[in-house]
């Protein structure tokens, strides 16, 4: 018997029953869109992740305070506190020539006013290469002027939120803001680009380092932000902190370097674990749908057990009947999985439409895969109705008895 | 061309065996027109189905054109029918989603002939048996006697040595019976063997040999000169 015929042959015999084979069809079409969606849905929040991340600017790594790592040895009896990471290590990690560009960060959070408005907002004294490392771009004036990085002026670049509430539709550029005690000139504001992983460049006022310094007292930095030169230079940059830092710190390992990648590329594991799971929970769908195939299939052969009787009469060998009935538990799981990728198609583009900023998409695999298992779940499930129908003896399926 | 010898077939029902047939032993040659006659429960259409291979019995040997058919695997038993052996039934058996050329098509279809090849034979074997009008008609479009005909040309389509008919007319009026006997012999002048199963007299007097069986035994083997 041709391949053509028997798929012919099992066609004609779905047809023959439409509200049988329609509700196996919508089963399974149910089961391969939830599965595809569910796989989109993981695959979106992995890539949306991902691109918060690249936000943050490349190459990057983070240089924080104090170890991250336990390590053995005796307890800390003399109270053994990190030492500060201070200005003077940020700049001397320029040296390195695996790293481009060097900001150092301190934090802090003071209240800012002209004339009778005040905001309390988080401060960030930084250096002009922050702007450069993070992306951050001006919308009005300039940046913090570059210059010796150890001497604070007294200048600052506001976020665009913050200009519009402070400021109005007046121009910021030239006047003199009042940053808790101190008084700074706005020579630039930011300009609007999205929120990026906590921090809102809106609601932001950079001002230079030292003069951060100085205004919240305190010689230490919050962290240190590196760009290495290229991406395979990574590796490079992070030895190359952790040795200029051990100098500068008396032999000790006292700083944590975090690189995006690293933090990146855990992210992604734990994204992709998820969507793994998700799809595996949806499958289970596809596992009912399996078994509504084997149960509508054991009805056809019970219905059909007199054809089953005549095609072993006119010489079908019971091997050709498993066949025939395999192909249809088969073909009517492909049916349904054509209609799941359709339904899954127009659910995606809608949800597309609902959330624009949501990166959702099907990944290609799932697709595969959900069309994979449809067809597996056909043919496991196949296997017992066909084995029925290959076994029935013809005399009695002919008798109809 | 048929050979059976001391073949036995016990049906088990409950915890009684019963012998459906028991020491048969018959030869029949090419072409013959055989009837096997006998009441219900005589046993005649399981010696039917032995010598259509769809069922096997427990002891005895049986030869079709001198191949020992017990020792062959389900696959070539099924080639045998396939290719050798015609069934006609009482109650047609036809595909009732297909068309009555789609029907007559099917074995044509196990046996993987070509499409091409195969548009041909069917229609030749159905204006064989008058039925070129009605190729396109599914079996609940025709009469019994127009079904039984698209059967009779279903089992033909292979060109088998042997046709096999249990109780072809048992399920027809007396008008398409006839039809469907006359059709069956045309076939035996042709040179088939046809094998007729029925409990009716006057049919059973139209064959050239008579086999009368009671109890799962031949009783009585004639042949009209």
């Amino acid at each position: 018997m041709k391949i053509r015929d028997v798929i012919q042959f099992s066609i004609r015999a779905s047809s023959g029953y439409p509200t049988r084979t329609l509700l196996v069809v919508l089963a399974m079409a149910i089961g391969v869109a939830s599965v595809i969606l569910l796989t989109a849905l993981g695959e979106g929040a992995r890539r949306y992740v991902k691109r918060e991340f690249t936000a943050l600017g490349t190459h990057l790594l983070i240089v924080l305070p104090g170890r991250s790592e336990t390590t053995g040895g005796p307890p800390p009896l003399l109270g053994e506190t990190p030492r500060d990471l201070t200005l003077e290590d940020a700049l001397s990690l320029t040296r390195s020539s695996a790293i481009r560009r060097v900001a150092p960060i301190t934090v802090g959070s003071a209240p800012v006013s002209w004339k009778h408005r005040d905001r309390e907002v988080t401060i960030l004294g930084s250096t002009p290469e922050l702007f450069e490392i993070r992306h951050l771009s001006i919308a009005q004036g300039r940046s913090i002027p570059s210059g010796d990085p150890t001497r604070g002026t007294a200048v600052c670049v506001i976020g665009y939120k913050l200009k519009k509430e402070l400021f109005g539709n007046q121009s910021p550029l030239g006047e003199w803001a009042r940053i808790g005690d101190r008084r700074f000139r706005v020579i630039g504001v930011l300009a609007q680009k999205g929120q990026s992983l906590g921090m809102d460049p809106g609601d932001l006022v950079i001002i230079p380092v030292a003069s951060a310094q100085a205004l919240f007292n305190t010689s230490s930095l919050f962290r240190i932000l590196v760009q290495a030169n290229t991406r395979d230079a990574i590796p490079k940059a992070k030895k190359a902190i952790l040795s200029i830092i051990r100098a500068r710190h008396e032999g000790e390992d006292d700083v944590t370097v975090i690189t995006q990648d690293a933090l990146l590329s855990t992210f992604d594991r734990i994204f992709t674990a998820l969507t793994l799971s998700v799809a595996g929970i949806a499958s289970i769908s596809l596992a009912v749908a399996g078994i509504l195939i084997m149960n509508v299939m054991l009805i056809a052969v019970s219905r059909r057990t007199t054809e089953i009787g005549l095609l072993k009469a006119i010489g079908a060998p019971g091997r050709q009947i498993l066949r025939l009935f395999l192909a249809e538990s088969a073909i009517l799981s492909l049916i349904g999985a054509a209609f799941g990728l359709i339904l899954a198609f127009f659910a995606t583009r809608g949800f597309a439409r609902a959330f624009p900023s949501f990166p959702i998409k099907v990944p290609f695999w799932a697709v595969g895969a959900a069309i994979g298992v449809a067809l597996l779940t056909g043919l496991v499930f196949g296997v017992l109705p066909a084995r029925r129908a290959a076994k029935l003896d013809p005399v009695q399926a002919l008798s109809g008895r | 061309m048929i050979y059976l010898a001391g073949i036995e077939r016990i049906f088990q029902v409950g915890d009684e065996a019963v012998h459906a047939l028991s020491n048969v032993n018959l030869t029949l040659n090419a072409g013959e027109y055989i009837a096997i006659m006998g009441p219900s429960g005589s046993g005649k259409s399981t010696l039917l189905n032995i010598i259509g291979l769809l069922d096997r019995p427990d002891r005895g040997v049986y030869r079709l054109e001198d191949v020992d058919t017990t020792d062959l695997t389900d696959d070539q038993q099924a080639s045998v029918r396939r290719h050798k052996i015609g069934f006609v039934f009482q109650f047609f058996h036809l595909v009732p989603r297909l068309t009555a050329a789609e029907n007559v098509e099917l074995p044509l279809i196990l046996a993987g002939v070509a499409p091409a090849e195969r548009q041909p034979r069917v229609q030749a074997a159905l204006s064989a048996l008058g039925l070129s009008g009605r190729a396109k008609h599914r079996p609940d479009q025709l009469s019994g006697g127009q079904r039984q005909r698209v059967a009779i040309a279903r089992a033909t389509i292979m060109q088998p040595n042997v046709i096999l008919a249990d109780e072809p007319t048992g399920n027809l009026d007396r008008n398409s019976g006839k039809d469907v006997i006359q059709s069956l012999e045309d076939l035996n002048k042709k040179g088939m063997t046809l094998i007729l199963v029925t409990h009716d007299p006057d049919l059973g007097s139209r064959a050239l040999r008579k086999i009368q069986m009671v109890d799962g035994k031949i009783l009585e083997n004639t042949r009209a000169s």
